[in-house]
């Protein structure tokens, strides 16, 4: 039998990238998204490229009472979970709408540990496993531009680097994930600067191989990491009167 | 934001779209006017230049594969090369394919292109079972090989609707290798008598040296092909070349290229004896190695004049259109010279029974009045251009060219009477 993977937010365009990798490896796919039907024709050519099977699973991670039921019906069969679901808000609707902020904390952050919780705790009593988090550059620093969004990646990142260290005596390997911005579904529309924007394939096939080789935190594409390095020590006192896009 | 295709000329101001689904699509149909369909942008050109360019590389699933039979249906926006990663493993190819496998299948119907087996095979649109095609006015009907509907949309660059998905037939190999055989020809003459006492074979092309002397006009390496059947169908990646930058505007003249022809004549060797065993990707994409090589023609990019003359006409047209070039100096990097097979019933596909040839130019100042000197020794000769390659040609010869327009015409005034679907060449030449 093939061992199993679950994806949460199976529908982001990474997430659909990182399945097609996933399938092609031979890892049984179960995939969990809102409206997950709409998957329906990305499972039909995944079937017929590879030997595997699929599973759909209807999740919302912001409906945390449904958590424990989803997880104790499939625990058993999953060999690793990777967290894609996400939600980038509009900053300037956010700061005035709480709703928008709030459903940001809890798609990114209280939804994600909600059900990560559950996953390092059973991965802890079996002790083998991967979690892989796909997190945010954007938690590196807060910008004026996109400070919810981005503190709500900032707190994902930290509950990762906590959860590794717990699980790294249980064989289970944690890896948290900063992609760059990336051309997809939840980008489309805004102005992205072409030298710095990333495609979902390869950021999907830089995860992978990070993946493969047991990588703690990556930044994707790899340039990120120097970028970031600067971001973060820029002194607060010039970076509160900076513009970076 | 610019916009351009594969010649990285005309630049436009137009919006790409991702489109997801169908109901993206109607809603695009609904909202927005100068709206063209658009898959890889390899068409190099404005055929698939417009305000907003619909995508289609999201929707790129499988959709059903019928193995025992080589039958595939997928989504508009799958790329050959998908298909060929595919496939190939499980025995199949391609039926017809051109020089790139980095197009999508709904630009492949769009453009009605063709390969190396024109000759015995045809173009894409017989390995076309049937098609779903969205019209401009949000229905999805089903086309199958034949209909009118399917007359117009194959080779129709996009103007009938949005092919949302189509249904092709494959051919069986019993080898991912091709065996390829060599002939060196010294001119035009000698080019022409191989093509012909070679034409049992399924593959063939030439490369056409266009600045070669005066006397040596139409001096020509031509390579023919077969499947192997070795049993070898196992698929190994292989890295990829790039250009990395834009050339300097420079780089290519007409001493490089004449460098560049003459090492390619003389370090390549005769083989019709024996043959030598090709992967076919070398075979049928030797380009694809190479990552943006449409960079080498520098910052203003070029066109590919391409343009067939029925053949028993193919070796006065030639004779003097190569002579045009030869005195112009102008360098064409590439050209290619093929022969072709029968014209079929699509309106507006390009090949009819006789030679093509293909050249690429730089843009530059003069190049198209030059063209427009080369079109006029094409029409004299009863030819027409290549759509898909096109950038420049004007509506008056377009016209003259493309016999089976009005019926396309009547098709495309029924579907769109608003020209809601365009491109800047459709609005050029009058589509």
């Amino acid at each position: 039998m093939n061992k199993s993977v679950l994806i949460l937010g199976a529908k982001s365009d990474i997430a659909k990238e990182l399945g097609k990798i996933f399938a092609k490896d031979g890892y049984d796919l179960y995939l969990a998204a809102r409206n997950v039907n709409e998957l329906d024709e990305y499972i039909t050519d995944l079937k017929i490229k590879n030997n595997i099977q699929i599973q759909k699973i209807e999740f919302d991670i912001t409906k945390i009472e449904t958590h424990t039921e989803i997880w104790e019906n499939i625990k058993e069969k999953i060999f690793g979970v990777i967290l894609a679901a996400g939600y980038l808000p509009n900053q300037k609707e956010a700061e005035k709408n709480w709703n928008i902020t709030l459903n940001t904390i809890n798609v990114n952050y209280t939804g994600a540990v909600s059900f990560l919780n559950l996953v390092a705790n059973s991965f802890e009593e079996r002790k083998s496993g991967f979690i892989i988090g796909i997190s945010s550059v954007a938690g590196d620093r807060g910008r004026k531009d996109n400070y919810i969004y981005g503190s709500t990646k900032a707190a994902l990142t930290a509950y990762l680097s906590g959860l590794r260290a717990r699980l790294f005596n249980s064989n289970v390997h944690v890896m948290t994930v900063k992609p760059g911005p990336v051309y997809t579904k939840m980008t489309e529309g805004l102005v992205l600067n072409p030298n710095i924007t990333a495609i979902p394939e390869k950021v999907a096939k830089d995860i992978y191989g990070a993946y493969l080789n047991k990588k703690d935190v990556i930044y994707t594409p790899a340039f990120w990491y120097i970028i970031m390095f600067i971001t973060k020590h820029i002194p607060e006192f010039i970076f509160k009167k900076m513009t970076i896009r | 934001m610019k916009t351009f295709s594969w010649g990285l000329y005309p630049k436009y101001n137009g919006k790409i779209i991702n489109i997801y689904s169908k109901n993206d699509l109607i809603k695009y149909f609904n909202t927005y006017s100068n709206i063209i369909p658009y898959g890889n942008g390899r068409s190099y050109g404005d055929s698939a230049i417009s305000d907003y360019m619909l995508a289609s590389k999201k929707m790129n699933y499988f959709i059903s594969f019928d193995e025992k039979n080589g039958i595939l249906k997928c989504q508009s926006g799958v790329l050959l090369s998908e298909i060929l990663d595919f496939i190939v493993p499980r025995g199949w190819f391609l039926s017809i394919t051109p020089g790139t496998k980095l197009i999508t299948i709904g630009g492949a119907i769009a453009s009605d292109v063709h390969g190396k087996n024109h000759h015995k095979e045809g173009c894409f649109s017989n390995s076309v079972i049937e098609l779903s095609l969205m019209l401009p006015n949000g229905d999805v009907i089903k086309v199958k090989n034949g209909d009118e509907m399917f007359l117009a949309t194959c080779g129709g660059m996009g103007l009938t609707g949005y092919i949302l998905d189509a249904t092709i037939k494959l051919k069986k190999i019993n080898s991912q290798f091709i065996n390829q055989y060599v002939i060196k020809n010294k001119n035009l003459l000698q080019t022409f008598e191989s093509f012909e006492k070679y034409a049992n074979f399924t593959y063939s092309v030439a490369w056409i040296d266009c600045l070669a002397d005066k006397k040596n006009l139409g001096k020509s390496i031509i390579m023919v092909g077969e499947f192997a059947n070795d049993f070898d169908l196992e698929y190994k990646e292989k890295k990829k070349l790039n250009v990395p930058f834009l050339f300097p505007d420079f780089a290519l003249n007409t001493y490089s290229v004449k460098l560049f022809n003459y090492m390619y004549y003389n370090v390549i060797e005769n083989s019709i004896d024996r043959p030598i065993k090709v992967h076919y990707d070398k075979f049928f994409y030797p380009l694809d190695s190479i990552n943006n090589w449409n960079r080498i023609y520098g910052k203003n990019g070029f066109t590919q004049y391409q343009f067939i003359i029925p053949k028993d006409k193919s070796f006065d047209a030639l004779s003097e259109i190569l002579y045009e070039i030869h005195i112009s100096g102008k360098g064409s990097f590439l050209s290619v010279l093929k022969l072709y097979g029968k014209e079929n019933n699509n309106y507006l596909s390009f090949p009819i029974e006789g030679y093509s040839l293909a050249l690429d130019f730089k843009i530059d100042n003069d190049i198209f009045d030059f063209l427009d000197k080369l079109d006029k020794i094409v029409l004299k000769y009863g030819g027409r251009i290549y759509l898909t390659k096109d950038a420049r040609l004007n509506k008056e010869t377009f016209y003259k060219a493309y016999q089976k327009l009005d019926y396309f015409l009547k098709i495309r005034n029924q579907v769109d009477p608003n020209k809601k679907i365009n491109s800047l060449q459709s609005r050029r030449l009058g589509l």
